[in-house]
Parts: C-alpha cells; structure tokens; sequence
C-alpha cells in the first residue's frame, strides 16, 4: 500500500478510537498491520535522528525533561507522550503527528520505550543517542531477572550509534559502558554524600551502600531541596528552582541534562537549558499535584520496590493524609510479593487512612505487620477514593497507587477537579 | 514480651532474596513477638562465620549471578544444615535454595550443579517459564496461596513428602500435581507471596517446632488473623 494511503487509514482508526473512547495503541496496530516499515520510513527523515530513553524508573518524566530541554535549543521535538511506550504508541503518536503526505515537521525524536519493546525496536531502527537511567527489579513476572533486564538494556546501548548517556551510580548499568566500543559514552552522577539517598537495587537490598564510582561525569548533582538543587556542569556548580518533586526526578533531571547536552554539543546554550529545566513539572502520576476542594491531592505511580521505596523517602507524610491503592492487573504486575521489599515503616507514626484496589488485603496485611495502622479498607477504587476525599476534608492528600489503579483514579478525579485527560 | 528468645538465620539475605523474601523473615518475627517471644535475626552470607545456635533457618530465590556467588560457599555449611535438619531445626528454603537444598540442578545447557542433597530432589533446568497465580492443598495446612515464577522443575524422590498438591498453576513440575517438598521439619517450596504472611499455618508450625525444640514448651497463640483471611479469601478467587 503507499504511504499516503496508509496514512490516511491510519488517522482515520486514530479518530474513530478517539471518538469511542479507546486506548491509544489501537490505530498503531493497524498501520504497523499494514506496512511493517511505517515507523522506520517516517523516523528515518528526521536530521537529528532518534532518541531512546529506557531503565526501569522514571521514564516518563526523564523523557518528558528532555522533550522541553531540547525544545528550549529551539529544536522540534516528536515523542510518545500519551505514556504508551511500546512499538504500537509509537506508531498511533506518529499519526497524530504527520501531515497527509506522511511528513513528520521535526528535527528529532525522543522516544520513551519499555526494556522489553525496546529491543525490537532498536533492532529495527538503531537510535543516534540512548540514555539508560537504572535497573531495579521490576515485574519479574515479565522479565524473569535482574540480569536478564540490564542484557535488554545493554543490547539498546550497542545499538545505539552516536552516543550512549549511563547511570554512573547503578553498578549495573555503569558496567555496560565496557561493552560499547564504537560510541562516545556520558555520565550523570551524584555527589558521593547523597549516594545513600539514591539506592541503588544493590543497596536496596543487600543493606551495604558506598558503590560510588570514580569515573567522570558530566553532570553531578550536588545538592537538593523540596524545589531546588545544585548541579555541577563542567566544573561549574548551577542552583536552579525546580517545579520537579521526589528524588528521582530531581537525579533523573542530571541525566536529562547530561543527554541534551551530548545532542546539542558546543551549541548549547546554558542559561536557556536552565531556565527550561526550572520549569518542568513531572507527568502524570509522578508526584502530579491536583486540587480537590481546595487542597491538594498528589498522586503517586508505584510498580515496583525501589519506586516505591524511593517515593516513601521523597515525600515527608506529617500532615497528609494517605491512602494507598494496589492493583494486580498485567501492567501493574501480578505479584505482590515485591509490596514485601518495601519498607512502610515511615507511615508507622501518621497511619494510612484509606487502603484500596484489587489487593487492597495485601497492602493492608503487608501494614499490619510494619505495623501502620489503616483506618479504612474498601476494594472498590471509586467508592474508596469518595471515602478518601470525604473522610479527610481539610488536609492535603496523597495517593501511591500502581499503574491501573491510577487510571482509575483519574478518570474518577477528572469528574470534579481538572485533571490532565491520558489519551 | 519475655526473654525467651528465638533466633531466625536469614541464609543469603544478599544474592538469594530477589522477591520478597523478607516477607517470610518479617512474618516470623512478627508472630514470634506476638506469641510472646524475642526473636533475634542474623543475616548469614557467604564467608561469614556460621552461627552455632539458630533455631529457624529461611531461605529465598536468587537469580543464577547470585546463586554461581553462593553455590561453593553453601557446599561448605551443607553438612551442617544437614545435621541441624536432622535435629529437627525447622527450615523454610524458596525457589532458588529450594532447589539448591536438592541433590543437583541440571540446567537447559546440562550443566550439572551439585545441591547439598538435603532434600531428596532433583531439579532440571527448561526453556518454560511456569509462572502465575498457584493454589494448593496440604492436609496439615489446608489451602496454600502464592504466586511461582520459576523454570526449573523438581521432581520428588522417596526421602520426601510433598507440601501441598496443585489445584491451580503448575507447582514442582508440569508434569505431576505436587508442589514443594518436606523432610522432617524442613518445607521447600516455589510460592512468592510472600508465602508465610498469607499462609500462617505453615509460619506457626515453623514457630511452634522451633519452640518445641528450643523450651520445649507449646506456644499460646493468640492472634487475630483476620486480615489475613481476608487476603486469603481474595488469592483464592484469583485466575492463574
């Protein structure tokens, strides 16, 4: 079929899905049905070529920095924004993207992609620059192992054909920079005293800590606020404000750097790229704040240990009212077992007010005995979210949920507050 | 709380704990405390000195990077897991030291690796993951919940019982019913859950042998387990 033909097919499924309502990877199916190569000829005009960014926490909003980052260097930036990081999201956002002639008006993409599609993706079409943020176990259910997902991780490094951006604090993914031969190689990095503050899965687990590195890298973070932090920039250390929350966007925010640099090179202009980074906030479900009745309500993605782990550590629970919200479907992961590697006992002195989701049981045993009370516990996520809301009228409120819960929790949210709709 | 206290060894806490593991540990201390015990957990990796007195020994999976750092260091305390065993020491073992408590693990590629043959199992290595949701039945502990995510597949010799047989997913093999195996007062088995919290049955009984050995006394035990029925109630309803 030509291009234009199959193009205009594919806009319209993109139309009709959107009318009824649909996920967004369904007009994708169909085009790559079709013509297997559309992704790779309509990427392949682009004269800045391809960026893919993978690890298995903070993706979104590490892909999101780096959108508006390069956009601040004056570039046109294609992505997959709706959060649909397989194969098939990148096809349904390209034909929400292109002109009827199947012209994509870009210089570059930046591409959030899973481990797993990852691989095939680049197999097919090798990215000009990668950047790989962590591995820390993750639906093992999925995976299998540790291992076997730094091997998907390493594989996107070696395909990648410019330059590879690495994690210098996670021993694992700083390892694969001994298997890239033909590529520059970057790294971000932390300041040796806030290295227990960003286990890695090593540290989360075995208890040990100090496996800093001594290799160098291009941007340090130094130090942080709840809305500022330090980054040293060749040699040069650059306070900015942040609209950013949580520790791991703010480390992530060293990597998103270290990236747009490598792309941009001596053309970078520094102050633009700070200002920019400023202003980022961070996509949905990652520390997003809404208002509900006049007081904020942030709703926090878990899917794995060390998020959620690392989401306990970020955001101080004196004076919020929690509620936690576990699901077990397929993209939530169906083990629950990982809820036992989370350390709670944060939440011990304030309690937890409301408890849902299809395992709602298993968080609240898991609770019990870290002994957090829980006030309340009800599986149904829309009548737990009305109670959450209703029980707790003059506090600030915060959700951890798993990834369809949080879904879930939008949808009921958008009908009383304004709430950025997930295509 | 008396001082009458109970130690738990956490047998390669670093490279054999890869999915909630820490549970089984957690679930034990808490009961223990809850029956009115102190209990004292030591961590034991390899080259650490093995402790002489313990009297309950966890273990839990790891992936084959942390199993090649553990399996020489294992062959040297295998003798004396094996008279503790012997002793009547109670003994939970998980996936990867379950099948490692074995006579051997023949992996996809035929490499042989030498269990400490604690447990009268053999394991071998497939290209099949079996993984999902698992109900089983024992008569002692009644229903048994969890989740297996293994490719390994054990199969039972004479010199053990089974834990529990498979109603739903796949258990030891994808040939017969069982899951798990026991010897004396030692349970391997492949269920995640983690296994104990939504199974107090089998962490009581851990508890109860332990004290029995140790006091020689019955435990009382009195808690409200409630929440655990709810849980359970909801695992049992689950698709594979």
């Amino acid at each position: 079929m030509s291009k234009p033909l199959v193009t205009i097919l594919g806009k319209m499924v993109r139309n009709v899905a959107k009318l009824r309502g649909g996920g967004s990877a369904l007009p994708g199916l169909v085009v790559e049905r079709i013509d297997h190569d559309f992704i790779k000829n309509t990427l392949s005009t682009l004269p800045l070529g391809i960026v893919v960014i993978s690890g298995t926490n903070g993706k979104t909003t590490t892909t999101k920095m780096v959108v508006e980052l390069l956009e601040s260097q004056g570039l046109r930036v294609f992505t997959n924004r709706t959060g649909s990081n397989f194969t098939r999201g990148v096809a349904a956002a390209l034909l929400g993207d292109i002109d009827i002639k199947g012209h994509l008006h870009a210089d570059i993409a930046v591409l959030e992609l899973d481990e797993a599609h990852a691989v095939h993706f680049v197999d097919k079409i090798p990215p000009r620059f990668s950047l790989i943020l962590n591995v820390m176990r993750d639906q093992l259910d999925r995976f299998g192992e540790i291992d076997y997902t730094t091997n998907l991780l390493r594989h996107i490094a070696i395909s990648t054909t410019n330059t590879v951006v690495l994690n210098r604090e996670d021993p694992r993914i700083a390892d694969i920079s001994k298997s890239l031969e033909k590529q520059k190689v970057k790294f971000f990095g932390l300041e040796k005293k806030l290295s227990s503050v960003f286990p890695s899965d090593d540290n989360l687990h075995n208890h040990s800590s100090d496996q800093h590195a001594t290799i160098d890298a291009d941007v340090i973070l130094s130090e942080f606020t709840d809305n500022s932090a330090t980054f040293i920039i060749d040699n040069q250390k650059i306070n900015t404000n942040l609209k950013l929350s949580g520790v791991y966007n703010i480390f992530n925010a060293a990597a998103a750097l270290t990236l747009v640099r490598a792309i941009i090179g001596e053309k970078t202009n520094q102050s633009k790229l700070i200002k920019a980074l400023s202003q980022t906030k961070p996509a949905f479900g990652r520390g997003e704040k809404l208002i509900v009745d006049g007081h904020p309500l942030e709703l926090v993605l878990v899917k794995n240990p060390s998020g959620f782990q690392l989401g306990l550590k970020s955001f101080d629970p004196i004076k919020y009212a929690t509620m936690i919200a576990i699901n077990d479907n397929y993209a939530d992961g169906r083990d629950m077992s990982w809820l036992w590697d989370v350390d709670f006992t944060s939440l011990m002195a304030n309690g937890v007010e409301q408890v849902s989701g299809s395992r709602a049981y298993d968080i609240s045993l898991r609770l019990k005995y870290d002994n957090v009370p829980v006030t309340s516990t009800d599986l149904d996520l829309k009548k737990a979210l009305k109670h959450f809301i209703s029980n707790n009228p003059d506090k600030p409120k915060r959700i951890y949920c798993t990834y369809t819960a949080m879904l879930t929790l939008r949808r009921s949210l958008s009908k009383i507050t304004d709430v950025e709709v997930i295509k | 709380m008396s001082d009458k206290t109970i130690t738990i060894l956490h047998l390669y806490s670093n490279d054999m704990n890869i999915y909630g593991d820490r549970g089984n540990v957690l679930c034990l201390k808490c009961r223990l405390e809850w029956c009115g015990y102190t209990p004292e957990v030591i961590e034991y990796n390899q080259g650490d000195q093995f402790p002489s007195d313990v009297d309950i020994i966890v273990g839990g999976g790891g992936q084959d990077s942390g199993q090649d750092k553990i399996k020489s260091d294992l062959q040297k305390i295998g003798p004396k897991l094996r008279e503790l065993a012997d002793n009547n020491v109670p003994m939970l073992m998980i996936c990867g030291l379950y099948q490692l408590f074995g006579k051997f693990f023949k992996t996809a590629d035929g490499e042989i690796i030498k269990g400490i043959g604690l447990l009268d199992i053999e394991t071998y290595g497939k290209s099949e993951r079996l993984i999902g949701n698992i109900i089983t039945h024992s008569e002692q502990f009644g229903d048994i919940v969890g989740y297996e995510n293994h490719s390994g597949q054990t199969f039972l010799g004479n010199g053990v019982q089974t834990l529990g047989r498979v109603r739903l997913g796949a258990g030891n093999n994808a040939v017969d019913v069982s899951e798990g195996a026991r010897y004396k007062n030692v349970i391997g088995s492949y269920l995640h859950g983690s296994l104990l919290p939504k199974n107090p049955d089998i962490a009581d009984f851990l508890i109860e042998q332990a004290v029995k050995n140790r006091y020689n006394e019955v435990v009382s035990n009195n808690i409200d387990d409630g929440l655990t029925r709810l849980a359970r109630k909801v695992a049992l309803k689950l698709p594979r």
